[in-house]
């Protein structure tokens, strides 16, 4: 499991590569969180790569998202497989976070 | 299966890599293996070593998995006092409970299994065995 950094203009693009779990889910929340203070504002979190979830993961991106918006920032989410997208309906984190279809319809929504 | 892990949360995706490799070989649907099994067991794990064991290097974490034809039973034991499932009522997709970043786990388990129970072995510790029938 890993995350991988990049950036498309000025939006910060995150590949969460295998779980989002409580082992790992800290690893994700500083790396955003650096970009934050570095005075990036524009979040993009890809799960085409992502295996499953935790509520710790989910946790962190509920964290995350609060702290983008506090910062004036934004924070979209991509490539939700169905299972994925079954665990934030059931949490209905689905109506908190802005979720696209896929990596080019996130970019584009910013 | 049965087996013993530290109190560490990086020791997590292993016992539930295993778990789900059972429940492939079982031809459980794809999706009990892919969300059901290991989020409800990944919860039942990290329950079990930051609450019930509270990360104690010196206590384990005891899993069984029973992988059958008709169902599965998972059971996570630590060696902690134990908590009671009935008082952990908070709905976290309430709209006041929506932006807490915990307090989904329980329900995640609940919701991803077919029974959730806790019980007190005879020694000591804690036990939560979730049982998931095949559809």
């Amino acid at each position: 499991m890993s995350f991988a950094m990049q950036r498309q203009g000025e939006i910060v693009v995150v590949d969460v590569e295998g779980q989002l779990i409580v082992g790992n889910r800290q690893e994700l929340k500083q790396k955003v969180l650096d970009e934050l203070e570095r005075g990036e504002r524009k979040f993009l979190i890809d799960f085409s790569r992502t295996g499953y979830i935790d509520s710790s993961g989910l946790g962190v991106l509920v964290s995350l998202s609060k702290k983008i918006r506090e910062q004036g920032g934004e924070l979209r989410l991509a490539n939700l497989n169905d299972d994925l997208k079954t665990l934030f309906e059931l949490t209905k984190l689905d109506t908190l976070f802005q979720i696209a279809d896929t990596r080019e319809r996130a970019l584009e929504s910013f | 299966m049965e087996l013993a892990i530290p109190s560490d949360v990086q020791a997590i995706e292993r016992v539930v890599d295993a778990v789900v490799e059972r429940c492939v070989a079982a031809e459980y649907p794809r999706r009990l293996c892919a969300l059901n099994v290991p989020v409800a067991l990944t919860e039942a794990l990290a329950n079990a070593i930051l609450r019930g064991n509270r990360g104690a290097a010196d206590k384990q974490v005891r899993v069984r998995a029973c992988v059958q034809a008709d169902q599965l039973v998972l059971e996570v034991e630590d060696e902690g006092a134990g908590f009671d499932l009935a008082e952990c009522t908070a709905d976290p997709t309430e709209a006041s409970h929506l932006e807490l970043e915990g307090g989904r786990g329980l329900f995640l388990m609940s919701r991803l299994m077919d029974r959730v129970e806790r019980y007190a072995p005879e020694t000591r510790g804690n036990v939560v065995r979730m049982t998931l029938h095949r559809p």
